[in-house]
Parts: structure tokens; sequence; C-alpha cells
């Protein structure tokens, strides 16, 4: 598998409709040879179709679809030699943790076909590989969640797929689980270098694991970054409000002011379209600040304590009302006068 | 107040006696009274005894009421041997047709989206629906003398009416429900994962349905089959209007016993009712054991 320069995956304008539901609405993407990309979005944004249709489990309305530069619509699921890994494993239940790595080697043609010892020395290989070999006997029904997920994978790996598409990988298990499989995924993919795409809607999971991260809502491609881009510099509303915890403002642009119902704000609205706007501030880029001080003046409803932050209920004099994480240095209380100012913001028009 | 600490008194005086007519209260209040209980029991133990034990019983005791050896000579006639061979025959036709047939319509109706599916679906239901006098009328209609074939077929010298050909025609229809009945919720609760995870790992449409789809409905198909078994060799009404009745030809077994009672022979009319009902004990045996394997292939099933 090493020695193999991994291959590329490129989707254009790629159209699918469920009856009226349009699930794909024009997708473009590139995926570069040996990168770890995630697609994210929330459920019915059309990720999984896209991720479907890749592995040519489904087939587009309209667009093509090339893998290594080859015309992959041409081509069934069976030729494409594509590892998919689904959400709920989909093991075969009749057959052992050992048959099922082994089935991918059993079913290829005669010609190729390795020896039962072969097939014996690369089950065992990948079993090693997610360090399970010790479960070869044991039956799917038998296995943890977790455990049926690395299976899943050597499965997916055993016929040395040139790309490698995972479906909500972890969806299906609990948080302690799901944070080390996450860890691992990522240093497997390092070890194995192969074209990898997997499908999440855990914010969380797509910026800790992929080197690219693409944002999907109803049918379209929002944003294609690395983690830091589509966090820190959010291309449209839609991605601001999904990934990181957001406080929304409907403000007013109009003549260089920004305004929060009838109150100016102090902040700088240069190059901005007049017009109804959103304002989007991070919870934790919200300072506080004595009250006159700042963009927002309020009232802090209540507070709770998370950790290192404390999270306040602040009442805008707009009429808005807001949650801010603070550092815990200054203790806010209900009832308290604040300002507030945003350390960083960003305006999208609509 | 006086009345009061009077009630606590008498209460602890009889304290075990008080606790035992809670737990009697509690106990109604769980369940129904014990004579209602005993009523409903013994109501359904004498139901079946008089419709289920009883027949059951009295069809063995008149198959040997004239001892072993009747019996057996009974069982020994060309006209049993023939109708026994007659009724497997048939019965190994149409339960291998019906079985070929089950399973391509659930694997269509489970694995598939298509327009008409639930035609389809209301269309294997139909035997069940019919009476099997009238699905026997039907093969009359389209195959004998003045039926629609029955001028072609009578020209190309083809005997389908009164021949085993008819038999299994008629058999065949009435029992095709059984198997893709079976099969379809089964194959509809596993779903296609297994069958997408087989084919995007290199498997060919048939290795995915030898490797894949029929290990997980194998239990399915031997319980579909068994009971498609059961009634093709129990089939009596669709069969007796196309068989003929022709003596050590076209008789069925059930058809057999009936002929048999009406000559007053109830030594070998009830010999073979008797191999029929040993028949229905099997069949219910082997439908207790596979209900159990197909209960735990849905716990393994059971993520």
């Amino acid at each position: 598998m090493k020695d193999k320069t991994p291959v590329t995956i490129e989707v254009r304008n790629l159209v699918k409709t469920f009856g009226s539901f349009k699930a794909l609405d024009g997708v473009d993407l590139k995926v570069d040879g040996g990168e770890l990309v995630a697609l994210l979005g929330p459920s019915g944004s059309g990720k999984t179709t896209l991720l479907r249709i890749v592995a040519g489990l489904d087939w587009p309305d309209s667009g093509e679809v090339f893998i290594s530069g080859e015309d992959a619509l041409a081509q069934g699921a069976r030729e494409r030699h594509v590892g998919f890994v689904f959400q709920h494993y989909a093991l075969f239940r009749h057959m052992t943790v050992f048959e099922n790595v082994a089935f991918g080697l059993r079913v290829q043609p005669r010609a190729v076909r390795k020896d039962e010892a072969g097939i014996r020395a690369r089950v065992k290989e990948l079993l090693d590989l997610v360090q399970l070999d010790w479960l070869s006997d044991r039956y799917p029904s038998q296995l943890s969640g977790g455990q049926r997920q690395r299976i899943a994978l050597a499965r997916a790996l055993a016929i040395e797929p040139r790309i490698l598409l995972l479906d909500e990988p972890f969806g299906a298990l609990d948080a302690k689980v799901r944070k080390e499989l996450r860890r691992w995924l990522r240093s497997l993919h390092h070890e194995i270098n192969v074209t990898s795409i997997f499908v999440t809607h855990d914010q969380e999971e797509a910026l800790e694991v992929a080197n690219r991260v693409v944002v999907m809502d109803k049918g379209r491609i929002e944003q294609i970054g690395s983690p830091d881009d589509v966090y820190e510099t959010p291309a449209t509303a839609f991605v601001h409000g999904f990934i990181g915890e957001s406080i929304e403002l409907p403000v007013h642009v109009d003549g260089g002011v920004i305004r929060l119902g009838d109150r100016p704000l102090q902040l700088a609205a240069d190059g901005l379209a007049p017009g109804a706007s959103k304002l989007f501030v991070r919870r934790h880029d919200m300072l506080v600040g004595p009250p006159g001080t700042g963009a927002f003046e309020g009232a802090v409803q209540h507070v709770r304590n998370f950790g290192p932050v404390q999270r306040a209920e602040v009442a805008l004099s707009g009429g808005e009302t807001i949650e801010i994480d603070a550092p815990r240095d200054r203790e806010l209380r209900a009832g308290d006068t604040i300002g507030l100012n945003p350390r960083r913001y960003r305006i999208f028009a609509g | 107040m006086t009345m009061q600490i009077a009630d606590t008194m008498s209460l602890s005086a009889s304290d075990s006696k008080a606790r035992a007519q809670a737990a009697a209260a509690r106990d109604n209040l769980r369940t129904e009274p014990r004579a209602v209980r005993i009523a409903i029991i013994t109501l359904a133990v004498l139901f079946l005894t008089v419709f289920v034990v009883l027949p059951l019983v009295v069809v063995f005791a008149q198959a040997f009421s004239r001892g072993i050896l009747a019996y057996f000579t009974a069982l020994a006639e060309p006209e049993a041997m023939a109708a026994i061979k007659l009724t497997l025959i048939v019965a190994a036709i149409s339960v291998g047709l019906n079985l070929v047939f089950g399973l391509v319509a659930a694997w269509a109706i489970a694995k598939f989206d298509f327009p008409g599916k639930t035609f389809l679906i209301t269309l294997i239901d139909l035997p069940f629906s019919v009476s099997p006098v009238i699905s026997g009328l039907v093969f009359v209609l389209l195959f004998g003398a003045q039926g629609y074939f029955g001028s072609w077929l009578r020209d190309h010298d083809i005997q389908i009416l009164f021949a085993v050909p008819g038999i299994v025609l008629a058999t065949t229809f009435v029992t095709f429900p059984f198997v893709a009945r079976a099969l379809i919720p089964l194959m509809q609760e596993q779903g296609t994962q297994e069958e997408e995870a087989a084919t995007s790992l290199g498997a060919s449409g048939l290795q995915t349905f030898f490797r894949v789809t029929l290990p997980n409905i194998k239990w399915g198909v031997l319980y579909g089959v068994l009971l498609c078994n059961a009634r093709a060799m129990g089939e009596f009404g669709a069969v007796s209007v196309v068989s003929g009745h022709i003596r050590g030809e076209t008789n069925t077994m059930p058809l057999l016993v009936e002929i048999l009672y009406n000559e007053y022979q109830f030594v070998a009319a009830f010999a073979i009712a008797s191999l029929l009902a040993m028949l229905a004990l099997i069949t219910l045996i082997a439908k207790t054991v596979l209900e159990r394997h197909l209960d735990e292939g849905q716990d393994a099933s059971d993520h």
C-alpha cells in the first residue's frame, strides 16, 4: 500500500434528487492524493449522498466523478476499488471477524486471488493493524461498537483500496470511545497514506481529524478549507453559525454605521453593503468590561460555570439575549450590568 | 381520635392475618381472581382436547383398530403406494418451484424499489385469499377440453388436466405465498447494507447472493419451505378439481383418504390419514426449532 502514490478524487457539478428533495445541488470538489478530508454538515446536507456516489453505491442525476483521473461513473462499485466503512458497520453477521476481513480477498477473481496461506497472512496483518487479532474467531454480535468499527475498517482495507470512504465512522459510538478512535484514525491514515473522505455531523471530529474540511448545507458546498480556515474565517453565515459556538445578532448596516435595533454599534463598517445583515461573534470573543465601555451593554441574567469558563446569559439593551463564555478571573453575578466588546466579529449580508 | 388508636391496636394484634389479606389484595390487583384464571385455563384445555388432541388420537386409533399388520397391509396396497409416491413427487416439484419463485420475489421486493411493488405484494397473497376450489377451477378453464388452451393442447397431445402436470400446477399455485411471505419481512429488516458492503469489497451479484444474502436468510428459507411442503402434501380442494381421481394414477394422499373412507375402508383411509398426521406433527416440531433459530438470528442482528 505504502509504495503506491495516493490517488486523487474529483467530482464536478454533481446533482442528485430523491423525488422532490435535492440532495446534491451542483457540487464540485477536488481531493488531492493522501488527503484526509471531512465532509461536515447537518443531516440532510447531502454529505452521505456525495460519499455514496463516489463509492458507486448511488448514482448522480448529472455530473462527473473521477478517481485517479479515470471516469468513475463508467464503473460499478465493484470495479472502483473503494474501501467503504458504513455508519452501522454492516459487518457480515454470519461470519467470524476473520471471515469478515477475508471476504474481499476471497471474492477476488481466481487469477489474482491469494491462496489460503496468503489470505491468512493478510488478514492477520490487518487485524494486527487495528489491534484486534485476538478477536478473529468471534462473531460481530459479540463485539463492542468500537471493535466492530475497527473490524469494518480492517475489512475495507483488505482489498487495498485506492481510496477510503467512511460514513459517520464514529456516529454510533459513545463519547469516550469516539475520542480514542478519532486519534487512532488520524494516525492510521498517516500510516497507510490512502486518500480518504469521511462524513460527519460533529464539528469537533472534523476539525480534529481532517486536514481539510468541506462544509455542506442543503446539497451545496459552503466552504472548503483547513480546519483553521473554516473556524477562523468562515466564508458564509451558515459556516459561522454551524462551526463553533456563535452569537448571532440581526443588525442593519446603513451609511457606514452598524445598528442593532435603534442603537448604533461602535464597530467598523468598512466595505459592508447596506441593508439587513447578520453579526456573528464567537462566545469567547465577547470581552467583558465595565458598563459604558464597548459596543454592547447588557444585564447578566444568570451564570453557570463550565470548567475554565463561566457561561453568562446577558440581556442586551437592544432586547436580544445572548450567551457569552467569559474567563473565571472576574466573577459575574446575576444582576450585574456589563459592557461587552467583541474581540473579533464578522458580518454577513442577508 | 380514639377510633384511630383502636384501629392501630387491632392491626398490630392480628398482624399476620392482615398481611395475608394485603398480599391477596395485591395479587388481585396484579392478576385475575383465582376462579376466573382456573375457568379460562380449563376452557382452553377443553377446547384443545376436543378439537385438536381427540381427532389426532382418533386418526391413530382407527388406523390401528385391526392391528399393526392390517395397518401396514393397507399402506402396502399398490393404490396407497401410488398415492404416496405421487404426493411426494408433486410436493418436491412445487416446493422447488416456490423456493425459487419466493426467493426471487422476496429479493426483488425487499432490496429494490420499483413501480408496481405494492401490487406485486398483493398479488403474492392472492392464493391465500382465494378458495382452493376456485384455484383448481381456473386451471380447468385454462387447460380443460373446453378451455382456452384445450384444443391446442389436444392437438399437440399434451395432457395437463387429470394428470401430474395439472396437480403440480394447482399445488404450486396454492402454496406459492409461503416462501415469499416468510422471507419478505426478514429481508426488509436486514436491509441492503451488507450487500452494499459485499459489492464494494468486489463481490459479484452471485457471490453477494450466495455468500451474504442467502446465509442471512437460511432459517427463514427453511421455515417457508417447511410450511410450503406441509400445505403441498395436504392440499385437497384445488387438487381435487384438477386430478380427475384416476385410481393409482392421479390420486394424492388426501384424495385417496376421502375415496377410501367413502368406500367404508376405514383402516386403509385412516392409515393414510395417519401418515399425513405424522407429517403435521413433524412439521410442528421442526417449526418450533426453526422459530428459535429465527429469533436468535434477530438477536444477533440487534446492534
